[in-house]
């Protein structure tokens, strides 16, 4: 009795194995490099990655556009970033524009997802905040007026 | 040893047969092929149909997917449901008002989808309410409860909410004939004068094109009996409804058995085209009720209820040529129209016969007054002049029927539990298999329509017994899915069902998930007390009631210091999501709250009442894990003794040291 269960289990133990094959082992392949692509020029220069490629910055501030900003800044933005340096949630706003690229700035903004998987920068900040930056919805014309008021609050006239 | 090794494997077969023999309808033994992968859908991928499923006596609505049949979401209507606030919250409390004050429970039957041309729209889905009569209207982009309108005249509303083929009307039958109401009550009379008081009505409420919004277009007065289903003519039979009707007995007592006198009862034809043409003529007696009409605006974000005092009532007896009845046998539960308008199919649920009543047939006996006399003034039409032809011996208790569009009829047999495929025009039996166990109604997707999507049909079965593991004397109820596309049916899946589920209907996933709303946007937000923004949140005393303008973002609530309410004061948390994402709404619940939590989608602003029933601080918190800070969106409420001089104070971000 004790044969055929031992039998049996061997029986089931090679049905189940059956048709396993060892498949070789890849043959090693030869990764060419390419050429930089533009998403890294973006990024090599600091303009990070998205939709905005290039923002011209007008003197003195478009203070429609400044309005504007300030009203989507209340909205969707004031709950996490203050006016000053402080970092609450967020990164305090002061001094921004001074160290970020304009168009770093509005791909954040407007194309966070991509930006927190690939910019280097917003994922140091990332690991500071330890809170993903919601996506907002803001538009980018929306943006570049919140980059207007950002403008103002680092004192731009 | 061998003897004994082929003795035993003889008995093991004998008992297997012995098992298996006496349950041929084994799950193993019914599926064949390749069921799985038909099934199958794998992660990341979208299921192919939306399936809408009545939660029955849970009041509300689930979504499937199908074919995996897959739970998508549970769709609060008629009940109150903590998991959302939805029947506590403030603003969706008027959802659940009636002319009996707040009913926060019912019991849902019939979804049906909104149509265009006879064919599903993927824009609106209606429902029943049968215990306080309702018809709710879902809206298919944000998948919420947006409108229910409250059917005097009507007792038990299981004849509904069928439409027509452009969602002109949708229609509610009452299932209970009754004194019919006046004002506030109906009249105070003896039962056993049910003959004489008792009456029926069907009410055709207007939805109107664009907006939605319904409205009772009209009720028509009828005899004294149980009305049961119904469907809605199309092509040349466009402009007529039909209702399936039992109990011409008029029986009210122990109708099980005195329902069931007489071999036959009625589907009654109404001409509503007609009706229409009474009311433009002025024809209809507007009558004395109360109803609700409730409304949810999706920019306040918040339910208004209005109740209406009066309903227009036209009377078949006085206005010819609107409603005729047409003998069908054996108590009628079904009554369905094939997607070429031809044919209406009746179902007998005590009958052995299928009975096909023939649209064109109908109309030669009108035009040539071929009555079997009248059922209190209502001409009853010659059974032979109507009908088309019998389905002989189809199974036992046939229930419901929905169409392939290919020229073939599937009808449930609840006391047989099965499905029986047939053709419409030869009347011939085709197919058919066991389903688990005691089916009600089926569905193909858009099988009520002119344009049926015939790859599928789904049996909704009463009785589920053995068919998962147990789960006590209750278990959940099942669904089970069939490939149609072969000429035989074939048992492709199994799945568990919310509540109990009546009726369901299904459409391709694409004609709902490319207008799937994903947020509410904050900018059109104008419900009175939203803040929209961090700077715009405060708190405010007025008498004995405190404000709390709040809102929420990943992964805080401002404010989150909340001091100065005093006992005796009731608490408003009007909280804003100030989220614009898809998917991240924020919950808000508060110790003690006799209510509910609230869950507030992206852009929504919703108001959670809270009285505090003693002295202390309160904590309050994110229920919907939110982030990898989510443990941290709290904050909390100091209740002090009522009199007491602590000032009202609010704040979110200050630590400074207590004076």
């Amino acid at each position: 009795m004790k044969k055929i269960a031992i039998f049996l289990s061997l029986v089931i133990f090679l049905a189940a194995c059956g048709g396993g094959q060892m498949t070789p082992p890849n043959q090693p392949t030869t990764i060419k490099k390419t050429s930089s692509s533009p998403e890294d020029d973006m990024l090599a220069q600091g303009k990070g990655i998205g939709e905005v490629k290039s923002v011209e910055l007008g003197t003195p501030l478009d203070q429609a556009r400044v309005g504007r900003g300030k009203s989507i800044y209340d909205m969707k933005c004031s709950a996490c970033h203050k006016l000053t340096a402080e970092r609450v949630v967020g990164p305090g706003w002061l001094g921004l524009t001074k160290t970020r690229k304009p168009e770093w700035i509005m791909n954040m903004i407007t194309n966070v997802e991509v930006m927190l998987e690939k910019d280097p920068e917003a994922q140091k900040l990332l690991e500071l905040c330890l809170t993903r930056m919601p996506n907002q919805n803001v538009s980018i014309g929306d943006a570049r007026d919140v980059l207007e008021f950002m403008r103002q609050v680092d004192g731009e006239k | 040893m061998k003897q004994w090794l082929i003795g035993s494997l003889i008995f093991v077969a004998i008992l297997a047969f012995a098992i298996n023999g006496c349950k041929p309808q084994n799950m193993a033994t019914a599926v064949t092929g390749d069921a799985a992968s038909k099934v199958y859908v794998a992660p990341g991928k979208y299921d192919e149909f939306y399936n809408f499923v009545s939660g029955g006596f849970s009041g509300q609505m689930a979504v499937y997917g199908l074919p995996s049949g897959r739970l998508l979401k549970v769709l609060p209507v008629f009940s109150v449901n903590p998991e959302s606030g939805y029947g506590y919250s403030e603003e969706s409390k008027p959802m659940l008002n009636t002319s009996h004050g707040f009913v926060p429970w019912d019991d849902l039957h019939h979804p049906e989808l909104s149509q265009t041309n006879g064919e599903v729209d993927g824009r609106w889905i209606f429902g029943n309410a049968n215990n306080t009569p309702r018809i709710a209207r879902l809206d298919l982009k944000s998948f919420k409860t947006a409108e229910i309108i409250e059917i005097p005249n009507s007792s038990g509303n299981h004849s509904s909410p069928f439409i027509t083929e452009n969602t002109e009307y949708v229609i509610a039958g009452t299932r209970f004939s009754y004194p019919m109401d006046n004002k506030e009550s109906n009249p105070d009379v003896s039962i056993d004068t049910y003959k004489d008081n008792f009456r029926g009505t069907v009410s055709f409420v207007g939805v109107e094109k664009e907006t939605g919004h319904m409205d009772i277009a009209f009720q028509i007065l009828l005899p004294g009996v149980n009305f049961d289903l119904s469907h809605s003519g199309k092509g040349p039979s466009s402009g007529w409804f039909f209702f399936s009707c039992y109990n011409t007995e008029q029986a009210y007592t122990l109708l099980e058995v005195n329902a069931s006198q007489k071999d036959k009862d009625f589907i009654m034809a109404v001409n509503w085209k007609k009706a229409e043409e009474y009311v433009k003529q002025g024809k209809g007696k507007k009558q004395k009720v109360r109803y609700a009409v409730n409304r949810f605006d999706e920019h306040t974000h918040t339910a208004t209820s209005t109740i209406k005092e009066e309903v227009l009532v036209l009377d078949p007896k006085e206005l010819a040529d609107m409603v005729y009845f047409i003998p069908c046998p054996k108590s009628p539960h079904g009554c369905d129209v094939d997607p070429t308008g031809q044919y209406i199919i009746g179902s007998g649920k005590l009958a052995a016969t299928i009975p096909v009543f023939s649209f064109a047939k109908l109309q030669t006996a009108i035009q040539a007054k071929d009555f079997d006399g009248d059922f209190d003034g209502i001409p009853v039409v010659k059974y032979e002049s109507a009908l088309y032809g019998e389905v002989k011996k189809p199974g036992l208790g046939p229930l419901h029927t929905e169409f392939d569009g290919k020229g073939n009829a599937y009808t449930s047999f609840f006391v047989s539990s099965e499905i029986v495929k047939w053709n419409i025009e030869k009347l011939e039996v085709l197919d058919r298999v066991p389903t688990y166990y005691s089916i009600g109604h089926l569905c193909v997707p858009g099988g009520d329509s002119q344009k049926p999507f015939g790859k599928y049909v789904i049996a909704y079965n009463k009785i589920t017994k053995d068919r998962y593991l147990p789960t006590g004397p209750e278990l959940t109820q099942s669904a089970q899915l069939y490939d149609i596309t072969g000429d035989k049916m074939q048992l492709l899946l199994d799945f568990p069902t919310i509540g109990e589920p009546h009726y369901a209907q299904a459409c391709p996933a694409d004609l709902i998930a490319k207008n799937s709303l994903k947020i509410f946007k904050i900018e059109e937000n104008t419900h009175p007390r939203a803040a929209k923004g961090e700077g715009q949140a405060k708190v405010e005393r007025n008498g004995n009631d405190v404000h709390v303008y709040m809102t929420s973002i990943r992964s805080h609530f401002a404010p989150d210091n909340i001091e100065g309410v005093k006992l005796g004061d009731n608490v408003y948390f009007h909280v804003t999501n100030l989220e614009q994402d898809w998917d991240v709404p924020h919950g808000f619940a508060v110790k003690g709250a006799n209510n509910a939590e609230l869950l507030i989608m992206p852009g929504e602003t919703q108001t959670l009442k809270w009285t505090p029933d003693r002295v202390g601080v309160f904590p309050f918190y994110c229920t919907d894990f939110c982030s990898a800070l989510h443990q941290e969106m709290q904050g909390y409420l100091r209740v002090s003794p009522a009199g007491s001089k602590v000032e009202l104070k609010y704040s979110m971000g200050k630590t400074e040291k207590p004076e």
